[in-house]
């Protein structure tokens, strides 16, 4: 068995009728994390959204194959309970459903699907607040609504404390750090590097090279107009950071 | 009273257009029902005059058409179909009432079953001294004053409200006297069993300073055709305070319309929390008369309807005094070909300055067959308020559903989660906690 957690091949999509990605390869092994850097428009979420399954994205041509099976056929909730989970850019707010029944469905829902009995909400109680202290969240953030009236670092949290409950395969991470003060940037990078396991991969996007001083990519790809234009070791986003993007898409116009 | 229905292809012949709105039919229908009404008790004896006014105004009135404004989207052509009988009321003991009792209630708790009080099904006891819970017959001894309060309130005009005065016989009355709390809820439990007609009718009176907790709530034991046509007074005196919770959980193929008038005098304060689960064709006209300065009413309103059920809420609050706040926020969910309705009035004339009032439809349609039609309609002419309205008609956000997907939770059951959601939120206000655990219990079945 191959030890590949994501390949996407010469993915081209579109959003209502205007191409996005524009041949996009990635490929991504078990225990790397990888960062996708690049300017504001690029197709870094887009190409986020494509692999949690965003209805609203339409894949034209390509492939993506995640732990050897075509994740393109999946649903998105067959695709989060095989080991995708997507730390959203901008977290949706949900009036009503309360933050601790979200968790608890959600986190069944998985082990029903690894076969496990389902815990009730006294037991998930427990398997909860151990994350929640990890995490250094205040524990009213469960019995409130999903992400009802969280501030945007809240929000993130938010998405970690999922992120850490479902324990997935691959975790991608869009913009973690932005609206982040530093005190909880380190939270958050602490608890990406703790759920760092060999059989496991993260991906990192996000156009600041503050984070990467805190989780430490193997792999950095620079982004633009819907494709990958270089990849390197995490010396290329000091190199982004002095430089800024126009040298790498200069490069690409010269290379061109 | 119990009911027989036409086969529908003789009714036509018999009766004429039925689904049109012929007047003479429509005039002779409720002639019918008129006819079915029972004797006034003697011991009301004192309300005669005002009992043949109503009788005299249906007389000359027929069942609304959809032609008439205040019926334009509910239409009542399927209620002429049934013809009702006098009959004995049924015997049903308290087996059957398993499902509904609830504990907090268990000394305060009335039961009318198919209109008809139930004394063996009933217990009162416990209550602070003063306080008054029975059948109306009962409250006509003890308190003089009922002339004051019964079939007194504006708005008894209306047709059904009429009727119900000119042909109720039982009904409930609860009167809590100056600065009395009566701390257990009182549970006023309408039971219907057979395809009857039935004419409920409540009267509360909450004197000055007095707080009460009231459930009105309607159940059947069968899937019948019964017709409940009920009317509850409420009388909220000065400084006093009711918390209502209104449950109509009828049969689906039943027709409910439902009259509850309350009058609140300064200082007072009135929560109405109305739950419409059931019935085939439910309608509730809540009306609120401000009667004295610096009120507070809160209004939450669910509906749920599936099939081809009809629900309907026709609110209206009617300030007439400065300093009164008013929040109201009117719900549904809306399946399959069902139709909800809501109409909400408030009016805030010159007199009612510094007012606050506050109304919100939200409504959210489950099918494209599903329809709402929500009218807020609020007229103002003082000038010195506050006042907010605003209605929603959605179907539940993709990227809602998207969102809980991501997550691993299926389409169709990250739907049924975002729709329980919406509705629980009415249920959470409700303060008794057995009947807020049977109503969630309820609401999680219908919205799954
Ligand atoms: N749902 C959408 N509808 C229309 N355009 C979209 C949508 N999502 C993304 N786009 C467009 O696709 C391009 C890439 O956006 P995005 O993937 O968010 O970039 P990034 O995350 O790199 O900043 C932008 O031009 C954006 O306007
Ligand atoms: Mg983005």
């Amino acid at each position: 068995m191959s030890d590949v957690i994501l390949s996407v091949q010469d993915l081209t999509a579109e959003v209502d009728g205007n191409p996005i990605l524009k041949g996009f390869n990635l490929e991504i092994k078990a225990g790397e994390i990888h960062a996708i850097m690049g300017p504001n428009g690029s197709g870094k979420s887009t190409f986020s959204k494509i692999l949690a399954g965003h209805p609203a994205y339409t894949v034209t041509g390509g492939e993506i194959v995640f732990l050897g099976q075509n994740l393109l056929e999946l649903e998105p909730d067959d695709r989060a309970k095989s080991g995708v989970f997507l730390a959203f850019q901008y977290p949706l707010e949900i009036p009503g459903v309360s933050n601790v029944d979200f968790l608890r469905v959600s986190y069944n829902a998985k082990r029903k699907h690894e076969g496990l009995e389902e815990l009730d909400a006294f037991d998930f109680d427990e398997v909860v607040q151990s994350k929640v202290t990890l995490l250094k969240m205040d524990p009213s953030f469960l019995s409130r609504s999903v992400n009802e009236g969280f501030s945007g670092g809240e929000k993130k949290r938010n998405e970690i404390l999922q992120m850490a409950l479902l324990e997935p395969r691959l975790g991608i991470l869009d913009e973690i750090d932005s609206g982040l003060d530093i005190d909880a940037l380190k939270v958050v990078a602490g608890s990406v590097n703790a759920l760092k396991k060999p059989e496991n991969a993260t991906l990192i996007i996000t156009h600041y090279q503050r984070l990467l001083n805190y989780i430490l990519p193997d792999v950095i790809h620079v982004m633009a107009d819907g494709r990958i234009l270089m990849s390197g070791d995490k010396d290329l986003a000091l190199e982004l950071e002095a430089k800024g993007y126009d040298w790498v898409l200069e490069g690409e116009a010269v290379g061109a | 009273m119990t009911i027989e229905s036409i086969p529908v292809e003789s009714t036509l012949s018999d009766v004429g257009n039925l689904g049109g709105t012929t007047k003479v039919n429509r005039a002779d229908y409720l002639l019918g029902l008129l006819s079915l009404r029972g004797e006034l008790p003697s011991e009301l004896g004192r309300l005669q005059e005002r009992r043949d006014r109503a009788f005299s105004l249906v007389h000359d009135r027929a069942i609304p058409t959809t032609r008439d404004e205040e019926w334009r989207f509910t239409d009542l052509s399927d209620l002429l179909r049934l013809q009702f009988q006098t009959r004995l009321p049924s015997e049903i003991g308290f087996p059957q009432l398993e499902d509904f009792l609830l504990p907090e209630s268990t000394n305060s708790r009335l039961v009318f079953v198919d209109g008809v009080f139930a004394p063996a099904l009933s217990a009162v006891d416990d209550l602070p001294d003063g306080v008054l819970v029975g059948n109306l017959v009962a409250g006509a001894e003890l308190v003089p004053a009922l002339p004051a309060y019964l079939a007194n309130q504006p708005g008894g005009d209306e047709v059904f409200t009429a009727l119900n005065t000119a042909s109720f016989t039982d009904g409930a009355i609860a009167w809590v006297p100056k600065n009395s709390v009566v701390e257990a809820p009182i549970h006023l439990l309408f039971v219907s069993t057979t395809e009857a007609l039935s004419h409920p009718r409540c009267l509360v009176v909450a004197q000055a300073g007095s707080c009460v907790t009231l459930i009105e709530e309607y159940v059947s034991l069968s899937e019948g055709r019964y017709f409940t046509n009920s009317v509850t007074e409420i009388y909220v005196e000065e400084n006093a305070e009711v918390r209502h919770t209104r449950v109509q959980r009828d049969s689906v193929s039943a027709f409910h319309i439902g009259k509850t008038a309350v009058s609140q005098a300064r200082d007072s304060r009135y929560t109405c929390t109305a739950v419409s689960l059931g019935a085939k064709l439910a309608r509730h006209h809540l009306e609120i008369y401000q009667t004295g300065e610096q009120t507070d009413t809160t209004l939450n309103g669910l509906t749920l309807v599936d099939g081809d059920r009809v629900g309907d809420t026709h609110s209206l609050i009617a300030l007439s005094q400065p300093y009164g706040t008013a929040n109201q926020v009117n719900k549904t969910v809306v399946r399959d070909r069902a139709h909800a309705v809501f109409n909400g009035k408030v009016w805030v004339p010159k007199a009612a300055q510094m007012t606050n009032a506050a109304q919100l439809s939200r409504n959210l349609l489950l099918s494209p067959k599903a329809r709402v039609d929500t009218k807020p309609q609020l007229e103002i002419t003082a000038d010195n308020v506050k006042c907010a309205h605003g209605a929603t008609v959605s179907q539940l956000e993709d990227d809602e559903v998207f969102y809980l997907q991501s997550r691993g939770i299926p389409a169709d059951q990250a739907r049924k989660l975002l729709t329980y959601a919406f509705a629980i939120d009415v249920i959470d206000r409700i303060s008794v906690s057995s009947l807020r655990d049977t109503l969630t219990r309820l609401i999680r079945v219908q919205t799954s």
